[in-house]
């Protein structure tokens, strides 16, 4: 594996009042991916980000931005990266061009005219450029603390939350947007409890919990790794309970009786689907339709905590 | 050194003051003329003078220290206190800016906006009286030296302060009774004793009375104890900004 742009070794965090956020934490982050940290609310998604944007001091462990740690270095590491807050936190009296100028400067670049129009372009922020922040919406000045984050051109991308109570078209555009900047190059870490968003935008999947970081996993080999797939079987006459006969499938009844739902790992080799429904053919039950789903990351991620509570 | 950092907060501080360019310039020149109204036109008719010098030229210079330290420890306090207040601090302290950067451009700014609004009030004051300066050169270091270390004192406010009370608790139960008792409107020469003794404690006669002697070549103490006390303020206030950033005392957690 090629050197990491982010590496987080042996971080933890506990604060004043005795309580860890985080409890030995060691992640590494490849240049160009886009991860996503997941994990529900309280879990120390936001404190690991804090800390290694230098907002949160960590109690152990170091942090290494592109070669550079984020202590003893921290000006070189700092620049390289972009953070866009949960909380809507901008300046009320300002202008939407004046602060994401003053952000592009207070990282120490010259200004740059055409960049900040480009990044006000992308985010459809152009024609409100000298509106005060205070006279935008929630979504609008969401999409400020993005121009901000993006205005010193930054090499990692910290969104916390980026779609917390944000509408579907915001949304949208968002995950447009950070596809865009990864063909660019930016790597992108996103922290979310929305299962969707990562399934939908991450290459790979951080799933945390309590402060520690549970696994770190491929989505596409957590999702086959982790992926039961559900078989279910509308009947035609609805059941009462499941026949004597049938135990070895372990089946069971939902929908009042009408579908008979049978759980299987798409990746044996043997499903037991055919001796399945030849069984079931034996004893004359008879179903109209048939249909299998995936199991999403929200089942994989409820099976996972529930294991390790 | 992040001098475009430097330079985007001192820019950012000095638009918050121009936006309200009115209030901060009427204020200062309303309040100036309403004290020579009191002190120099109702009151100062019957002092005549003080130390040789007319009563309402003598408490020109304690008028503009009294404008300074109030505006200095104000304008650096809250902006310090606001993007605390607001959330926005986190781009401040995830950006590629030193402490001493960081203040550099907070404190840079507040210094400039009191030592400018020290100048309108000289401005307004000779309107009312004759002034003269006998030594330009050490007027302008002590209203700079001055500006300086009471804008690094409103900092450090504004990182302790926890709340807006709090923020105007300091210069209203500090600065101004300090500033009343320093010998602005009086020389402590004037003063029965115990009082005179326990002014010498007050760190303001110093700033007061090293700034008269720049104007009438006149102190209550000597000048090179004002400039000293001045000076020994400003390393103090340094020193605890430095620590206050080395240990993320109320700003990080």
């Amino acid at each position: 594996m090629p050197e990491p742009i982010l590496a987080v070794a042996g971080v933890s965090k506990t604060y004043k009042g005795g309580f860890t956020a985080l409890h030995h934490v060691d992640l590494a982050i490849r240049k160009g991916e886009i991860f996503a940290l997941l994990g529900p609310n309280g879990a120390g998604k936001t404190t690991l980000i804090s800390i290694i944007c230098g907002i949160v001091t960590p109690s152990s462990g170091t942090i290494t931005v592109a070669g550079h740690d984020a202590l003893g270095d921290y000006k070189a590491a700092r620049r390289r990266i972009g953070l866009v807050p949960q909380e809507l936190s901008v300046d009320m009296f300002e202008t939407v061009l004046a602060t994401v100028t003053f952000s592009r400067r207070l990282f120490g670049h010259p200004a740059n005219p055409a960049h900040i129009e480009r990044v006000l372009r992308d985010l459809s922020l152009w024609d409100k450029r000298n509106t005060k922040i205070m006279a935008l919406s929630g979504g609008m000045k969401r999409r400020v603390l993005i121009a901000k984050a993006l205005a010193h051109e930054p090499e990692i991308l910290f969104l916390d939350e980026p779609t917390a109570g944000v509408d579907v078209a915001l949304r949208r555009d968002m995950w447009k947007l950070v596809h865009g900047l990864r063909e660019q190059g930016t790597t992108i870490i996103l922290t979310t409890h929305y299962i969707e968003e990562a399934e939908e935008m991450a290459d790979r999947v951080g799933v945390i919990d309590k402060g520690r970081l549970l696994l770190v996993e491929e989505k596409a080999a957590l999702m086959h790794k982790l992926g039961k797939r559900e078989l279910d079987l509308t009947l035609v006459e609805p059941l009462a309970a499941v026949p004597p006969g049938l135990e070895r499938w372990q089946l069971s009844l939902v929908n009042d009786g009408k579908v008979l739902r049978y759980v299987f790992d798409a990746t044996e080799e043997h499903t037991g689907i055919p001796s399945l429904l030849r069984a079931l053919a034996e004893q004359s039950i008879s179903f109209k339709d048939l249909e299998t789903s995936k199991s999403s990351l929200e089942d994989i991620f409820v099976d996972l905590v529930g294991e390790r509570a | 050194m992040n001098l475009h950092g430097v330079w985007a907060i001192y820019r950012f501080e000095m638009a918050r003051a121009l936006r309200t360019l009115w209030q901060s310039l009427v204020a200062p020149v309303l309040t100036t003329s309403l004290y020579f109204i009191v002190f120099g036109g109702a009151i100062g008719s019957r002092m005549q003078t003080v130390d040789g010098v007319g009563y309402g030229s003598f408490i020109v210079p304690g008028l503009i220290m009294l404008s300074l330290l109030t505006q200095s420890v104000g304008n650096a306090s809250i902006g310090i206190y606001f993007p605390k207040f607001t959330g926005t601090v986190f781009e401040l302290l995830s950006a590629p800016i030193s402490a001493m950067e960081m203040v550099l451009g907070y404190v840079g700014a507040a210094a400039t906006k009191s030592v400018v609004l020290g100048l309108i009030i000289l401005a307004t004051s000779a309107f009312f009286v004759p002034i003269t300066v006998l030594h330009p050169g050490a007027m302008i270091a002590f209203l700079l030296l001055t500006a300086l270390a009471f804008s690094l004192f409103g900092f450090i406010l504004g990182i302790w302060a926890g709340s807006f009370e709090q923020l105007n608790f300091v210069p209203m139960l500090l600065i101004t009774p300090l500033t009343f008792l320093g010998g602005s409107f009086y020389s402590i020469d004037m003063l029965p004793q115990p009082w005179r003794t326990v002014s010498l404690f007050n760190p303001v006669v110093y700033l007061v009375s090293g700034f008269r002697w720049s104007f009438f070549g006149k102190g209550d103490v000597d000048i090179a104890l004002s400039l000293g006390v001045t000076l020994g303020f400003l390393v103090v206030c340094l020193a605890i900004i430095a620590w206050i950033f080395k240990s993320g005392w109320r700003l990080k957690s």
